[in-house]
């Protein structure tokens, strides 16, 4: 993997352990990001049940829930990201055209 | 229904519950809701749900030593604490230590993408109540998350799974959620259905408002392993938090039931009643606009005031010193009584809102004042502060609480002349113990008012119609006349007294002048009978002598005749 350039995504994934819907997430971004972003993209991955502290202090009790940190707008998303066209909407990466 | 055996000892040991503080709610669920479980709280907007459920943790925190977290899916914390602190709660007091408030409104511009779960919440808590060593929780409005979810699967399991947690964490839980099937999609309310089944309490909420009047009440769906008051309870939202009126607690079968007599004020009615009023008796004075209500409201507060007893007049009608200058011209004198503190006369048009903030009202009132005798004039305006069944719920409750208190309550009641369709009637006179009815008769040109006792229980009591006479010398009784079956009252009443005293003494000199024409004539035939036997005698002597007279010619014939033949020389 290459050093992300100015364009590259920054994400953080906040997971409950490995229950379905959290590992869903995980699979669903990892293959999102392989498709859209390759070699762009940052994963930050927060198990809330390892560290429920940082649930609390960042607001996240949906899970899973995914934050898009860079680049601007933040955008929160929560789900399994199933709905590929919907998330893609969401993070700016597809025009409803495309 | 009421606990059967009370509060079993034993199943209280099983089972202990956890108190809310709430006046009267712990009472109509047996003790407070049950610990280690979850209670679910259904209920529209501002019907009082995340008021009841914050009492619950501030109760918890301030009296039992258990803390707990409050979780807002709806309000900011922000705001909760700025509504709870409207009820005397200071929350930041009880925080961080005794209390956590966690933000947990889901992000406006968080977009949803599939699927999700609450793991992240259950151990965000777990966290929490470890630090805390939280015994008590709240998941405020947890409707606002479950309405994210996808669909109905969705929202069970996760009902499951928060349910799931609860009962493993042993915290004794409230989840309170909207009960407004408007507000809601088929699927939530099934979901939410489908909780009620899974949990150990539910209680509804609900928030009315009638005739501009707010009525709020509440009703135990549910409680599993306890008996609990099935029937709603009104309550109102005061300066302390939730009062729930509990109908008819167990302690007002045990309430001493006195055998003491206090006067009615009226020497005769008490004589009509054998003796006066029950000691703690509900007596109902019912009657017409003018039938003089008051009045006998009035002579019942002076007679009291002169036993020494603390009395409070609590009048709908006219102001306090109306009352007290209206009764003075009927000899009723309550000046000074008030001037020495004795009675307390209060104006209830100062008391605003329902009739159960009128009851919460009047119950501060008699406890501050220390009040033995209480006299509402009239009880029947209640009914303009509500709808006809909250007020008959409340004169219910205010007599069983009267009774408890042994307070001795005399409640006037405005009857309409014109009967209306929409039955306005308080249904006071069934629990009454002493009804009286006032009334008036109008005949040749007067209204005469009447008064009849028309039960008085446990007592032998008259069942005369007698007339009610005011006079500034004070309030009388007087034995209507009843004539040929016509009750006659007032001027009537007085005529035919005197034309019957007339008529009465014009028969009893015929009857004497009769007797003494018999007399006579029995005299007279008397004087007849002695003169006919005195005749009789008279005649049987002239009989007699006749006899004689004719035996001696016969003699003296025969006598000749033997002369005259001795002279012819025979």
């Amino acid at each position: 993997m290459r050093k992300p350039r100015a364009q590259s995504f920054k994400f953080r994934l906040y997971v409950a352990d490995r229950t379905p819907n959290s590992a869903l997430a995980m699979a669903n971004l990892t293959a999102l990001c392989r498709t859209h972003l390759p070699g762009r993209h940052e994963i930050e991955i927060v198990d809330v049940l390892r560290k429920p502290e940082r649930a609390i202090a960042d607001g996240v009790f949906m899970t899973p829930a995914l934050v898009k940190i860079t680049p601007s707008p933040i955008i929160r998303l929560t789900g399994t990201l199933t709905r590929t066209q919907a998330t893609l909407q969401a993070l700016g990466l597809e025009t409803p055209s495309a | 229904m009421a606990n059967e055996n009370g509060v079993p000892r034993s199943a209280s040991k099983l089972r202990p519950k956890a108190p809310t503080g709430i006046v009267g709610f712990d009472q109509l669920c047996g003790g407070g809701l049950p610990r280690g479980r979850t209670t679910l709280l259904l209920g529209g907007p501002g019907s009082g749900k995340t008021v009841l459920a914050m009492q619950f943790l501030v109760h918890g925190a301030r009296a039992c030593k258990e803390p707990g977290i409050f979780v807002a899916f709806e309000e900011t914390s922000k705001r909760i604490s700025a509504n709870a602190a409207e009820f005397g709660w200071n929350l930041a007091k009880l925080q961080p230590n005794k209390l956590f408030i966690m933000d947990a409104q889901p992000t406006p511009d968080s977009i949803q993408s599939g699927d999700f779960d609450l793991v992240g919440l259950l151990a965000a808590l777990g966290n929490r109540t470890k630090a805390l060593g939280a015994k008590r929780i709240v998941l405020d409005a947890l409707d606002v998350v479950l309405a994210l979810l996808p669909d109905t699967a969705a929202k069970r399991r996760e009902i499951y799974r928060i349910h799931e947690w609860l009962l493993k964490s042993g915290l004794t839980a409230i989840i309170t959620s909207k009960d407004n099937s408007d507000d809601y999609d088929a699927m939530g309310h099934q979901s939410f259905g489908f909780m009620q089944f899974m949990v150990d309490c539910a209680v509804i909420l609900n928030h009315h408002v009638v005739h501009g009047v707010s009525q709020r009440s509440l009703r135990v769906l549910k409680y599993r392993g306890s008996s609990f008051q099935e029937n709603e309870s009104p309550f109102v939202i005061s300066r302390l938090g939730l009062e729930v009126a509990a109908a008819r607690p167990l302690s007002v079968v045990d309430v001493k039931v006195s055998n003491e007599r206090v006067s009615s004020g009226i020497e005769r009615l008490d004589i009509m009643l054998g003796g006066g009023y029950y000691r703690a008796a509900n007596v109902l004075i019912t009657g017409f606009s003018g039938t003089a209500k008051t009045t006998l409201g009035g002579a019942f507060a002076e007679a009291a005031c002169r036993r020494g007893e603390r009395t409070l007049f609590i009048s709908f009608g006219s102001d306090g010193t109306e009352v007290i200058r209206n009764l003075g011209s009927v000899g009723i004198r309550l000046h000074h009584h008030v001037k020495s503190g004795r009675l307390r006369m209060v104006s209830a048009r100062t008391i605003s809102g329902s009739a159960e903030h009128f009851l919460a009202e009047l119950k501060t009132l008699a406890t501050e004042h220390k009040a033995r005798c209480l006299v509402i004039d009239p009880i029947s305006s209640l009914i303009k502060y509500g709808n006809e069944l909250t007020a008959n719920q409340v004169v219910e409750r205010l007599l069983d609480w009267s009774k408890a208190e042994g307070t001795t309550l005399v409640c006037t009641s405005l009857i309409e002349e014109v009967p209306t369709e929409s039955a306005s009637q308080l249904e006071i006179s069934k629990n009454a113990d002493t009804w009286i009815h006032l009334n008036y008769l109008v005949q040749a040109g007067e209204r005469n008012r009447s008064l009849s006792i028309i039960k008085s229980r446990g007592m032998a009591h008259s069942n005369q119609v007698r007339e009610l006479i005011l006079s500034d010398a004070g309030v009388t009784l007087t034995d209507a006349y009843a004539a040929g079956g016509e009750v006659l009252m007032g001027t009537l009443r007085w005529e035919k007294e005197r034309a019957d005293g007339v008529d009465y003494e014009v028969s009893e000199v015929a009857g004497r002048l009769k007797g003494v024409r018999l007399d006579a004539e029995a005299a007279e035939l008397e004087v007849r009978a002695k003169s006919l036997q005195v005749e009789l005698e008279a005649k049987k002597v002239e009989k007699a002598l006749l006899a004689r007279t004719t035996e001696s010619r016969r003699g003296e014939l025969s006598r000749g005749r033997t002369r005259l033949r001795e002279l012819r020389g025979g």
